[in-house]
């Protein structure tokens, strides 16, 4: 048996209850209404173009992008603008969304819409990044960091030397990449040719948990007769899916703390971000569908969908049979890194991979405890930090401290809140933390 | 809609061990050496061990319940574990109202004033242990013999243990340990625990099952104990090397005494040991050295106990500076 690549420190296994693994991914019919958020990603929120009452087609452009770091939002459907208002979204608050009527599903003229595979990459390396940017293709594993950006390497900066891909999935229960990756290689892999053209790279990893054999069979054989692209079987690891512990695993360097993975000659892309790419560059598609994984015990059918964005969560469940009597929790995201919603109104987002129903004897920790020094915390922490000290640091608003015990280099992927024996909420103080840490820097900051 | 939905940071899922799992778990790894105890030493260790137990579960519930006025937590196993091992660490047929006064000191100077579970610097077990062989150096070092008297409750025949023999022994001028040892129980006997000494330090091959399995249990980690125990061997054969008329092998310092017990189960106590692997390390190596400087040159024939109490308060120490290598830095 050969030796799996992974990250050296820390790390666990989590249950991965990957129920919906073996659905192929399907259509979904359109909502009645859409409900289309301005702030899908990290950076500026996008400006709205349209007005209550416009009519507007599929693909059209909603919202433009407003900032080095932002990204345009497109609309998803055909219809009519009904309300531009504030709505509850997945961060718990109102925050503005354009609302639309569903009429049709006519899309803007210079989409292809063919199904045919267009292998031939004929555009230049600024038209690359122009179309990339053009279709408001941000993060899909779950960063929402604007796409385009990465492909703007300042001049400075040092060249990027290889294209990572991201192909790991290591959230329990999602199962959106792994789908795409089954369903879609031929895509996925002009999209890393694509990439690595922006690039200017000559070579390509991508890495998949060894869960996803399948995913690895298939891909490897498309990529035989491709120079340059790597196929890369990582250990099966909580959270090999961590951009830092990717491109450690990968590459053996460790970006340093603060530091962007450019610092070590890598850029990274999400599998699914990858094939919303070859959807910009080779069919002019705007992102305005993703892959969603809707699961939980508790379904009758855990499934994987083709989801517009804007779509209200509501409606994908009533696509696996309506909501189950006991559901505690509706986690959009995974069981370890994604957000507990407050209600099934909120709408898909571009970075929405999952909706995970819990349900309600599994949906409250336990009672804290004390804790006992049992050091598991510190085991498991990928980053090499001390959860249990940075909690006491935070809570007792030790914020220079906090600081100077690398607080900031947190990942949040919470496998210190998973293993503790006592419950104890590691992460959230972690969290609170962290925000005094930046609000302290801030202020430092703007004093000087 | 969504009035009964729960609403909460991530991660959303938890392990299933918790610190409750993880004491009954240790108590559940010491069951065959403490039975062991019981068919070798009968009433005695019975006696010892369920005076012991109950009276550091009822000290923990009053102290709680009347002086602090806190919440109790009898069921989260620790006052358990804490009687067990004190019972391990005291010989068969030790009078009742010393175990009283052991358990008191355990849990409520040694647990209790320091804040309670999670707080304590000391194992407190092993404070019990130590202030009671300083309170009562007679009746601590009055060890049954193995298999005599089993049915009687006091006075029953009693020897010396392996280890304070040899001492004894080797004051004496010219004397050579390799004929000393030969009217020691053989090695055999000794590692299955068919000698006299506490309770827990009978069967070396017991203690190191449960150890094993603490480990695939991933209640402990191998770190302290195979430092502890590497570091007593190495120190020993270094020694029986260079004399072996006066230093006895390494086997037998390491199927001898409360070693076992101390590397496995003491000096793994959670709260009271180093958090990173690095500082697990050292503090086996120190604990394993002081053992042995202790077993040689000490005024005690046995010094795992003290080792491991000198080694805790140096704990705070090693966690500040023995850290795990951070990510990108």
């Amino acid at each position: 048996m050969t030796m799996l690549k992974t990250f050296p420190k820390g790390g666990l296994h989590v249950p991965d209850n990957k129920l919906s693994e073996k659905e192929a991914i399907q259509s979904i019919n359109l909502p009645k209404t859409v409900q289309i958020p301005i702030a899908q990603h990290i950076g500026a929120p996008a400006k709205i173009i349209v007005e209550r009452n416009d009519k507007v087609r599929t693909g059209q452009v909603i919202a433009k992008s407003s900032g080095f770091i932002s990204a345009n939002i497109h609309s998803p459907v055909t219809g009519t603008v009904t309300k531009i208002d504030t709505f509850l979204d997945s961060s718990g608050y109102k925050n503005p969304m354009v609302s639309i009527r569903v009429e049709e599903d006519n899309w803007i003229e210079e989409v292809d819409l063919s199904t045919e595979v267009n292998s031939e990459i004929t555009v230049s390396k600024e038209e690359i990044l122009q179309r990339i940017q053009n279709a408001g293709i941000v993060g899909l594993g779950g960063a929402t960091f604007p796409s385009h950006i990465k492909l703007m390497v300042p001049e400075h900066a040092k060249a990027p030397e290889i294209l990572l891909i991201n192909g790991v999935e290591c959230e329990p229960y999602l199962t959106a990449d792994h789908r795409l990756m089954l369903e879609k290689p031929d895509e996925i892999i002009i999209g890393v040719q694509i990439l690595m053209k922006a690039l200017g790279v000559s070579r390509a990893a991508i890495g998949i948990e060894n869960n996803k054999k399948d995913a690895i069979k298939i891909l490897s054989e498309r990529i035989k007769n491709i120079k340059g692209i790597e196929i890369v079987p990582l250990k099966v690891k909580y959270p090999q899916g961590g951009e830092k512990q990717l491109i450690k695993a990968i590459i053996k360097k460790e970006v340093p703390a603060g530091k962007l993975p450019l610092e070590v000659g890598a850029v990274v892309y999400n599998v699914g971000t990858t094939f919303a790419v070859y959807e910009a560059v080779q069919k002019n598609k705007p992102l305005i569908e993703r892959v969603v994984t809707v699961t939980g015990k508790s379904l009758v059918k855990p499934s994987n969908f083709w989801v517009r964005i804007g779509t209200p969560i509501e409606h994908l469940l009533q696509a696996v049979g309506g909501v189950p009597e006991n559901t505690g929790k509706i986690i959009n995201g995974g069981p370890m890194m994604g957000k507990a919603l407050k209600d099934y109104t909120v709408p898909v987002t571009k970075g929405t991979s999952g909706i995970l129903l819990i349900p309600k004897e599994k949906s409250n920790r336990r009672p804290m405890q004390p804790c006992v020094r049992c050091a598991k915390c510190v085991d498991v922490c990928p980053m090499g930090l001390e959860p249990f000290l940075l909690m006491a640091l935070s809570d007792n608003k030790l914020v220079e401290r906090s600081k100077d015990d690398n607080i900031l280099s947190c990942i949040e992927c919470g496998s210190c809140s998973y293993i503790c024996p006592s419950s104890r909420p590691l992460l959230d103080y972690i969290r609170l933390g962290k925000a005094d840490v930046n609000k302290f820097l801030k202020s430092q900051k703007d004093g000087k | 809609m969504g009035n009964n939905i729960i609403v909460s940071g991530s991660p959303h899922v938890q392990t299933e061990q918790t610190t409750k799992s993880m004491m009954y778990h240790v108590v559940i790894a010491l069951m065959p050496a403490l039975l062991l105890s019981f068919y070798v030493f009968g009433l005695g260790a019975i006696i010892v061990s369920i005076v012991s137990i109950v009276f550091c579960i009822g000290f923990e519930y009053l102290i709680q319940k009347f002086i602090l006025k806190v919440p109790t937590t009898i069921s989260d196993g620790s006052a358990l574990l804490t009687g067990v091992l004190l019972a391990l660490n005291l010989p068969a047929g030790f009078p009742v109202w010393m175990i009283i006064i052991g358990a008191l000191i355990a849990i409520g100077v040694a647990k209790l004033s320091f804040g309670g579970l999670g707080n304590n610097i000391f194992n407190p077990a092993l404070v019990a242990r130590v202030f009671l062989l300083i309170s009562f150096p007679v009746q601590m070092t009055k060890w049954p013999e193995a298999f005599a008297d089993r049915m009687k409750l006091a006075d029953a025949t009693t020897g010396a243990t392996p280890l304070g023999f040899l001492k004894e022994a080797l004051r004496g001028e010219g004397s050579d340990i390799r004929e000393l040892m030969k009217s020691l129980p053989d090695y055999t006997d000794m590692f299955i625990g068919f000698i006299g000494g506490s309770i827990g330090e009978i069967s070396a091959v017991l203690l190191l099952l449960g150890g094993l399995y603490l480990i695939w249990k991933k209640i402990i980690t191998w770190h302290i104990p195979v430092s502890v125990l590497l570091t007593v061997a190495a120190f020993s054969a270094v020694m029986w090397l260079v004399d072996p008329t006066q230093y006895a092998d390494p086997l037998f310092h390491l199927i001898t005494g409360g070693l076992m017990l101390g590397a496995f189960y003491m000096a793994t106590d959670l709260v009271t040991s180093p958090m990173s692997p690095k500082g697990q390390i050292l503090f086996g190596i120190g604990i394993g050295l002081l053992t042995m400087l202790i077993r040689y040159f000490g005024a005690y024939p046995e010094g795992v106990s003290f080792a491991i109490l000198i080694m805790n308060a140096f704990v705070p120490l090693i966690d500040r500076f023995l850290k795990v290598k951070k990510f990108g830095v």
